[in-house]
């Protein structure tokens, strides 16, 4: 009886331990709500939200400190999601904060000179190139945030609209003429 | 015969299958030139293997697959490739496509052809030259059919579908009445690839021809095949709804029909199976319908590239002809131009006319009479899809089973209201697909900026070591050195000062190294052109994040104000 006993308090405490080093060992870091944030951003991480990209924003917002309309690369629909997200009314984006239609960069390989300042402003990596060589990006990597278009000291890259392919072509929203009836 | 199932929904739409059945099929004269576009499969384009001048023989591989879900295109007919550019396709956006543009020299002179005797063959090799000769479905679905035939879960049902459901089509009907014995033996070899015992061909009753001609190839071919004689009912030809009425065996929602055992083919692509395997001709022609509101409606063999225009001149359209429609009127969409080529998925093309199609009344309001749900066969609620779709709550459409719909506008057909149900999913599937593929994208971006981060971040320690690591060498030297010099002199007054120096002396060289680790600045060991390079950087760096803050305000992208 005792023994067991004995055996009941050491798998306890044995347990208690394990759990104690777990909790600490394995410790969610940050923020939940402001990890939800993020993952509707889009991600550009151009910082035209005064943030200086989608997660500070995201912390920001999870702390009340940010509206939810300055994210113009997340379009209406982005806010909708946040407002749905917070549980919040939608507010439409203020005058100087209007989406644009989504580009990706080119850079004109005859003008570049191979600086490295346009690989040192891409938030995502997505421009490749070494010191003296030229420079290309690699556009499905490239988030359109226009990060890499003022460093540059040649003026050689610019932002070129996404085109419509067969392989982008979305069907539209039906429209209808009304017919006159007699 | 064995017990027959049914599906919920469907309709009985006017057939007009007589029109295109009077004559036999003709084989369509060479046109002028070919187009061959280089996507006319489901999955990746094929990717040019001829150059602009080059003479190609017929069945020459002119377009390799690219990736996994791909397919092959070949030469048509022999010739000279006189452009590789992008041209008008049959695609409901008129957006243009990588097409090859081939005139015919008249000879129609083959290549190479490798017939194979498949019953040597693993299913794996036969894969391999199904790919390579281009075959796909052609039903109008366009899967590579070595794709279908490549499935890891054991197929005991092959099923071969000849139901051609949708009104005014006559082509798999044509061609069971012509070449059954050709479909049959195309059956066989995918049987064989497959290594099911069970294969049941599913017709409608409404084609006895077919029917007979197909049962009298079976028997002459004594394979143990069934012809099941389906009752006409639309959708009764797509896949799912055919295998649920031949087994009884329902595919489940975002399932393949390998999932539960089953595989189906179209009759069509079961000839080109086997023209393919024991001919070894790629497939660079298709038999297609031409009817609506032309004089002669009949069905055709072309080639693949033939412009409508060119098949359609041979059938001689009415006057008040104004439009096309490719595919048949349930399904099909409007071509943006009559020149368009014909592709592998090309089943029919319907010369219509106001007379014949008289236009939609304009679109009434849901009444919520739920006449569509009793017809859609896909058991879906298409007035809650409806209304899902047209307000964009496409997490609700979602909910629905938005994507089980097959398009198959039983539901537009029936809606008192006259609301073009269909265009309504088509515009919601697409752009859940555009959402999923940004989301995907976004999710990419934030793991590369992630990794940026720590990568800087990593760097930053890495200099902070290294040159903390430095100063402690430094300090060590000097403290060193102060030993030496403490250790020569004699004198015990000056002893006292100097050993007071050398302690200030190595506190001093303590304090900076404490503080070079705490905040790892590596300034103090710079050149003065350094220095001023740093500080260009950082004020470019201000002035970038400034810009970028305020760029949403811009009309145009901030340019190089700072200039350099
Ligand atoms: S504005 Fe740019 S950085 Fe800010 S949340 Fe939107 S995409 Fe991210
Ligand atoms: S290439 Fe330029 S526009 Fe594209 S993500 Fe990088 S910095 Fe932004
Ligand atoms: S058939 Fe038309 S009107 Fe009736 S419920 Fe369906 S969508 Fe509404
Ligand atoms: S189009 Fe879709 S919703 Fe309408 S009946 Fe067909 S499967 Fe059902």
């Amino acid at each position: 009886m005792i023994t067991a006993l004995w055996i009941m308090i050491a798998l306890a405490a044995l347990l208690g331990m394990i759990l104690g080093y777990a909790s600490i060992r394995f410790r969610v870091e940050g923020n939940p709500l402001a990890e939800k944030i993020d993952a509707v951003l889009p991600q550009t991480q151009c910082g035209q939200c005064g943030y200086p990209g989608c997660k500070p924003y995201a912390d920001a917002i999870a702390k009340g400190e940010a509206d939810i309309n300055l994210c113009p690369p997340g379009g209406e629909e982005g806010i909708h999601k946040l407002a749905e997200l917070l549980g919040v009314e939608f507010k439409p984006f203020g005058e100087d904060a209007q989406p644009k239609p989504k580009a990706v960069a080119f850079i004109d390989e005859q003008t570049c000179i191979g600086c490295t300042l346009c690989i040192q402003a891409c938030p995502v990596d997505a421009i490749a190139g070494a010191a003296k060589q030229m420079h290309t990006i690699i556009a499905a990597e490239c988030t359109g945030c226009e990060l890499c278009v003022p460093p540059c000291p040649v003026d050689c890259i610019s932002m070129l609209p996404i085109e419509e392919k067969l392989t982008n072509w979305k069907w539209r929203y039906p429209v209808y003429e009304l017919r006159q009836t007699s | 015969m064995s017990k027959l199932h049914s599906f919920h929904g469907g309709i009985h739409p006017p057939t007009h299958k007589k029109e295109s059945t009077q004559s036999p099929i003709m084989t369509a004269p060479l046109p002028a030139q070919l187009i061959i576009p280089f996507r006319q499969h489901a999955g990746e384009a094929a990717k040019p293997v001829v150059q602009v001048g080059e003479r190609v023989l017929k069945g020459q591989l002119i377009g390799e697959p690219v990736g996994a879900i791909s397919s092959s295109i070949h030469a048509p007919t022999s010739g000279t490739i006189t452009a590789i550019e992008l041209q008008q396709v049959a695609h409901p956006s008129a957006l243009p496509d990588l097409c090859a543009t081939l005139v015919p020299d008249g000879l129609d002179e083959w290549g190479v052809r490798q017939p194979l005797s498949y019953r040597q063959l693993s299913s794996v090799e036969l894969q391999k030259h199904l790919r390579r000769c281009g075959i796909v479905g052609m039903g109008g679905a366009v899967f590579p059919s070595d794709m279908k035939l490549s499935h890891p879960v054991v197929v005991n049902t092959l099923i071969i579908n000849g139901a051609e459901c949708e009104p005014y089509i006559t082509c798999d009907d044509m061609l069971m009445r012509e070449r059954a014995e050709g479909i049959v033996r195309g059956i066989e070899i995918l049987r064989h690839a497959l290594g099911t015992d069970a294969v049941l061909i599913g017709i409608e009753d409404n084609k006895p021809q077919a029917i007979a001609a197909m049962q009298r190839a079976i028997d002459e071919s004594s394979h143990p095949f069934k012809v099941v004689v389906v009752p006409t009912l639309y959708p009764g030809g797509s896949a799912k709804h055919l295998i649920k009425v031949l087994t009884g065996v329902e595919v489940p929602s975002g399932k393949l029909p390998t999932d539960v055992g089953v595989q189906c083919f179209n009759v069509a692509t079961a000839y080109t199976v086997h023209r393919a395997v024991e001919h070894g001709e790629a497939l660079v022609s298709r038999v297609v319908t031409v009817t609506g509101n032309v004089e002669h409606a009949r069905n055709y063999e072309a080639l693949i590239g033939t412009p409508f225009s060119d098949l359609v001149a041979l059938s001689l359209p009415k006057a008040d002809t104004d439009r096309y429609i490719m595919g048949g009127p349930m399904m099909g969409v409007e071509l943006p131009a009559v020149n368009v080529p014909l592709v592998k998925a090309s089943n029919c093309v319907i010369a219509a006319s106001d007379a014949l199609f008289p236009p939609q009344p304009p679109a009434m309001p849901c009444i919520r009479c739920t006449r569509c749900a009793q017809a859609c066969p896909a058991e879906l609620q298409p007035q809650d899809l409806y209304w899902f779709a047209q307000s964009d709550n496409f997490g609700k459409a979602l909910e629905y089973d938005l994507f089980d719909c097959i398009e198959c506008g039983a539901c537009a057909y029936v809606c008192p209201s006259s609301i073009p149900l269909v265009q309504y999913y088509r515009y919601a599937k697409s752009e859940i697909r555009a959402r999923d593929l940004e989301k995907r994208a976004a999710d990419l971006a934030r793991e590369r900026h992630d990794f940026r981060q720590f990568r800087i971040e990593r760097e930053k320690q890495e200099k902070a070591e290294r040159l903390a690591q430095k100063e402690r060498a430094a300090a060590e030297a000097k403290a060193a050195a102060a030993a030496v010099a403490a250790a020569t002199p004699a004198d015990p007054d000056a002893d006292t000062d100097d050993t007071q120096q050398i302690r200030i002396d190595a506190a001093l060289a303590r304090a900076k190294e404490q503080a070079a680790a705490a905040t790892p600045k590596n300034t103090e060991t710079l050149t003065p052109e350094q220095r001023a390079e740093i500080e260009a950087i950082e004020a470019r760096r201000a002035k970038i994040h400034d810009l970028a803050a305020d760029a949403g305000a811009d009309d145009e992208p901030p340019k190089n104000s700072q200039g350099n």
